[in-house]
């Protein structure tokens, strides 16, 4: 039995039955880990002692016959700027190496209240900025259907570790598309939810009026059974929203007859890849088949978006990264003769390039003489966009578009025009803006046997409609099951 | 409206990040080419929208005054590079004339 | 001395604005749930949020909200229905987060005033705006010569109320006298201790000097770091002298901020305008817009307390007490409680107030604070005061069983009945008290019969001697003339 390929719903049900312990689940994980890891790097750091002991916890648990949880005994792979307790959280930045936070984030407790098992810590993006998890203080993550080619990101680590069957789901950010991004480069399920319905304290900012964690699984059920553990109001995080927004089980099998979807065909122009183009086509068919009722929609051109993203998410993010100053934890550049030769020694040293790059530009657009004609305008622009979409959702219950113009791209094809890099990022970053809930769905493989994604998007607390949507094309479109065992390099 | 090489360095200074010559370079031709896209935005009419800030609407959630236990100094301290009885240490403070 | 007069006579006047920070009395912090008691060991009382820790939020504490609306309805501003918080950007070795967390455009309240002065002088300060903000932590020099700072955490996070006035003040008395009014006010209320050397009371003030009729204002300078009263006043002195002599040699005075060294007297540039700080201010995203609803408001209204200005003019009214009794008896939340308490239960409103103006406040050598730890109750006072009244005992024994009560805070009953010193009432012990008297005095009792009456005090003294001083004045005085009288026949 390779338990390793199973979803995490039959592997919950395999340990609920005793076919196999938690432990038998947990241990297959990490020797997959410990076989495979070393090529695609998924992992920054594997928590095998804590995941073996609570996994026998949890089988002593459901040996006196209690109750477990709804993951009870599932292993997931956590991003990395995502706090666990006592364990290295290094949002893949150097500044923050051997920091260990003193608590655990929401979204980890209610993990752990569910049963399920930290496996570890996955690679990023440093501080979730970029597309391509090249940005990492520790080495790129490589995506596992073709170790030449980026897993995507921020949450690459997540989406690789889950594409390969190193976890069976993970958790990832998407502050400009991070989760789905990443989904449909490495063929996995990758949902970003409503603002506000997943609790955000723990999760390391990087923008926080668009940061939301999300699921990644092998398949859209996965996601669902995540997304109900994991949202729910927090009264720690103030900009946590009123709760009822779980999605019941059942709703993945109401079909999508009547269900009215938008495709924004105006942004599908040039520059879209013909393999990703004919799965959109491939897309739209399965969904009408299935009954939908598909139409198009006209959205404000996405380059506006871009532009009112990266004014709005490094300004943000200039203030989110002043605490990592080396007085407190982290990184620290001892030495220097005043407080300001400290601060700057350690952020010179600690924070990489594309880091550094973004916190001069948000910096910059809220300086005295730039505020107006930046932040402000943007912060306009992006009433605009959410108005955009609002109006499209009171013609479509979801939007379908493909969640990347082109399959995953070759490592280092980017790196040296960030500009290039953040247009990679164009049809998942409105969405963050609106703050509305998404979901990449794989559909099918390249002629370079790489992974295509498409992306629905559904309205604020829409996630019913949107998982609906998600499952209906799935199951007409398959699933693509684990990525080949990458071959000795 | 393009960034001079100064404005690099200022707002570097700004956000307490020094920059080598070559990469003051490197980010003066990056950042002028993400604000010319940046630019965009520009072409379109803002008059009379409200900026909007946050994700969502609606109030925040409010704590009652209860005071409850934190960390203790010890694991306060834990993660410091450097601590003197009981505090968190930094190069002095030039006030002025001292 | 004093630069008010100097500039008078010069023909300049100062215009001076105030900026005080005033810690609200909550028992934990206002974006966490620390502990904010003073005087525990350093980094003792923190937590991962007020240490500026990565992935933590702020939640906002209700009371601190509800005590800084009590000050700005006390003020007479106006509450703000949405107010929002934005972050200053700075870096600082007490600012964990690199900014700190307070308000800006949209501050909590706008607008109010205070009174400074009596009778003609007094003058109308007007308020310019109100708002919530973060305390930061406290620094000192390492006392081991090595160079280093030591920061201390606690503080961090206190909340505080920043308080702006207009540039209404014209000198350093004023100045003094508008912080005597609203530390009186603040204590009165109930939001802050008002402890200016304990640091619950901070100022900054602003100061410029123009010739005398000029409507234009010069150019001002900041001067920070006043801890005291008198340093506030020492300081504009100060910078008062020092402006006008820059203008009277035909100089320029430089915008700055000046730092008060009071250990020397004298000011020092912190930084001039060229060095600045540019804050960078930007709405909080992790905190939404505080709405305050019309019935919070309405509730927050029942909190506020009369006012010591409306007191005062209501026990002129209620009580018809002078002026000045009744201004001494509001300057103090404690001292104006403690009166009507007594007052009401005595049933002499007069009376009370002669006994609190003097003998009460001579037991705590006029300070009201300590009222909160003296035995002695009002009521038993009122009690006390009600025997004068009722004549049981005498003022003179009042005055005996008042100092025994201060110690105590016995009843005054079974005080009177434990010394013995109840008032003799009865005819018949003070006839036989007479008696023995006249026997012993029979040269003066001689005098008497022949027609010298200015005898009779001497015997009334013998009388209350031999009862000591228990005997009722009025009681001996007629059967004193009835027991003369009778002699005569
Ligand atoms: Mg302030
Ligand atoms: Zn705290």
């Amino acid at each position: 039995m390779n338990l390793c390929g199973m979803s995490a719903h039959a592997l919950r049900d395999g340990i609920a039955a005793r076919r196999f312990s938690a432990e038998d689940v947990v241990r297959a994980f990490l020797d997959r880990i410990a076989a495979h890891d070393g090529r695609v790097h998924a992992f920054l750091e594997v928590h095998d002692t804590e995941a073996i002991a609570e996994a026998r916890r949890l089988d002593e648990e459901i040996a006196r016959g209690s109750e477990p949880g709804p993951l009870a005994g599932i292993p997931i792979a956590v991003k990395d700027n995502i706090c666990v307790r006592g364990r290295g959280t290094s949002c893949a930045s150097r500044i923050l190496s051997g920091y260990a936070p003193p608590y655990d984030a929401t979204v980890i407790e209610k993990l752990r209240a569910a049963g399920a098992v930290v496996l570890g810590k996955t690679n990023m993006d440093e501080f979730a900025m970029g597309s391509s998890t090249e940005n990492s203080g520790f080495g790129a993550t490589r995506n596992p259907w073709s170790l030449e080619h980026v897993p995507g990101g921020s949450s690459g680590g997540s989406a690789a570790a889950v594409a390969l069957g190193l976890a069976p789901v993970a958790l990832g950010s998407d502050t400009g598309g991070s989760v789905r991004q990443p989904g449909a480069f490495c063929g996995v399920a990758a949902m970003k939810p409503t603002y506000g319905t997943v609790s955000r304290r723990g999760l390391i900012a990087f923008a926080s009026s668009l940061d939301q964690i999300g699921p990644l699984g092998r398949d859209v059920q996965d996601c669902l059974n995540l997304y109900n553990v994991l949202c729910g109001p927090d009264p720690r995080d103030a900009t946590s929203a009123p709760g009822g927004h779980e999605v019941p089980e059942g709703a993945l099998l109401q079909g999508v007859r009547g269900l009215r979807v938008g495709v924004p065909w105006d942004w599908l122009g040039e520059g879209l890849h013909a393999d990703v183009e004919a799965a959109l086509g491939r897309s739209v068919e399965a969904l009408r088949q299935a009954g939908a009722l598909v139409g198009e929609v006209s959205l404000l051109d996405p380059s506006y978006a871009i532009a009112a993203y990266y004014i709005i998410a490094t300004a943000e993010a200039s203030a989110n990264l002043a605490r990592y100053d080396g007085v407190r934890y982290g990184a620290s550049a001892r030495g220097a003769e005043d407080p300001a030769g400290l601060y700057t020694g350690t952020r010179s040293e600690g924070f990489g390039a594309e880091v550094r790059r973004r916190i001069v530009l948000g910096t910059y657009v809220l300086s005295a003489g730039y505020y107006d004609a930046y932040y402000l305008r943007a912060q306009k622009a992006r009433r605009l966009i959410r108005d955009d979409f609002e109006r499209a959702f009171a013609m479509a219950d979801v939007l379908l578009l493909p969640t990347a113009p082109t399959p995953a791209f070759r490592i280092g094809e980017k790196t040296g025009d960030p500009l290039a890099m953040y247009l990679s990022d164009i049809f998942t970053v409105p969405l963050n803006l609106y703050a509305g809930c998404g979901i990449n769905v794989p559909a099918g493989l390249s002629a370079d046997e790489l992974p295509i994604g498409m992306q629905l998007l559904a309205p604020r607390f829409g996630e019913a409609a949107l998982f609906r949507a998600a499952q209906c094309l799935e199951s007409r479109l398959g699933t693509l099951g684990l990525a080949p065992e990458p071959a000795e390099t | 409206m393009a960034i001079t090489r100064d404005d690099v360095r200022h707002t570097a200074a700004l956000a307490r990040l020094a920059l080598s010559p070559e990469e003051e370079s490197a980010f003066l031709l990056e950042l002028n080419k993400i604000l010319g896209y940046v630019e965009k935005i520009r072409e379109l009419d803002l008059a009379g929208i409200e900026p909007m800030t946050h994700g969502h609407a609606g109030t925040g959630s409010l704590r009652d005054d209860a005071a409850l236990d934190g960390l203790s100094q010890e694991e306060a301290l834990r993660g410091a590079p450097e601590t003197d009885e009981g505090h968190f240490v930094v190069p002095q403070v030039v006030r002025p004339e001292e | 001395m004093g630069a008010p007069h100097e500039s008078a006579a010069r023909g300049y006047e100062p215009v001076i604005g105030l900026e005080v920070h005033c810690q609200l009395l909550t028992r934990s912090k206002i974006f966490c749930s620390c502990s904010t008691a003073f005087g525990a060991p350093p980094n003792s009382q923190v937590c991962p949020v007020c240490l500026g820790h990565p992935g933590v939020l702020p939640v906002l504490n209700r009371r601190a909200v509800e005590l800084a609306v009590v000050l700005g309805l006390a003020l007479g501003s106006k509450i703000r229905e949405v107010s929002v918080f934005a972050r200053k950007n700075y870096f600082y070795p007490d600012l964990p987060k690199g900014y700190q967390i307070s308000q800006y455009d949209l501050p909590l309240c706008d607008g109010g005033s205070l009174q400074i002065g009596t009778g003609d002088a007094r003058r109308t300060i007007g308020i310019t705006r109100l708002h919530l903000e973060e305390d930061a932590g406290k620094m000192k020099h390492a006392e081991d010569g090595s160079g280093r700072s030591l920061v201390d955490l606690n503080r961090c996070g206190v909340p505080l109320i920043e308080i702006v006035t207009e540039p209404d003040l014209r000198t350093p008395e004023e100045a003094h006298d508008f912080l005597e009014r609203l530390k009186q006010l603040v204590q009165y209320i109930g939001v802050c201790d008002g402890n200016m050397e304990g640091g619950s009371l901070r100022c900054d003030a602003n100061v410029s000097v123009r010739p005398r009729g000029s409507e234009a204002l010069g150019t001002k300078t900041e001067i920070k770091n006043l801890n005291s009263f008198r340093n506030v006043q020492r300081a504009l002195e100060h910078e008062i002298r020092r402006q006008i002599a820059v203008l009277e040699s035909a100089g320029r005075v430089e915008g700055a901020t000046l730092l008060w060294d009071a250990t020397r007297d004298r000011l020092q540039v912190m930084r001039t305008k060229e060095e600045a700080h540019d804050y960078r201010y930007f709405p909080e995203p992790d905190l939404l817009p505080l709405v305050l609803a019309e019935e919070w408001i309405a509730a927050i209204r029942g909190m506020v307390p009369e006012l010591p200005e409306a007191r005062r003019a209501r026990f002129v009214r209620e009580y018809a007490l002078p002026e000045y009794d009744a201004g001494v008896l509001t300057a103090t939340r404690e001292l104006a409680g403690f009166y009507e308490a007594a007052a009401r239960r005595s049933g002499d409103a007069k009376l009370a107030s002669n006994w609190v103006m003097t003998e009460l406040l001579g037991a705590v050598k006029g300070d009201t604070e300590r009222l909160r730890n003296l035995p002695l109750t009002p009521e038993r006072l009122g009690d006390l005061l009600a025997l004068i009244t009722s004549g049981a005992i005498s003022g003179k024994i009042a005055k005996a069983v008042f100092e025994e009560m201060a110690v105590s805070g016995g009843e005054p009953g079974a005080i009177i009945e434990a010394c013995g010193l109840s008032q003799i009432v009865d005819p018949d012990a003070i006839r036989a008290l007479i008696a023995e008297v006249l026997a012993a005095n029979a040269p003066q009792v001689v005098d008497y019969l022949a027609g010298h009456e200015r005898v009779l005090p001497h015997f009334i003294g013998q009388v209350m001697k031999a009862s000591r001083g228990r005997a009722n004045p009025e009681l001996t005085n007629r059967l004193l003339r009835e027991a003369l009288e009778a002699r005569r026949e």
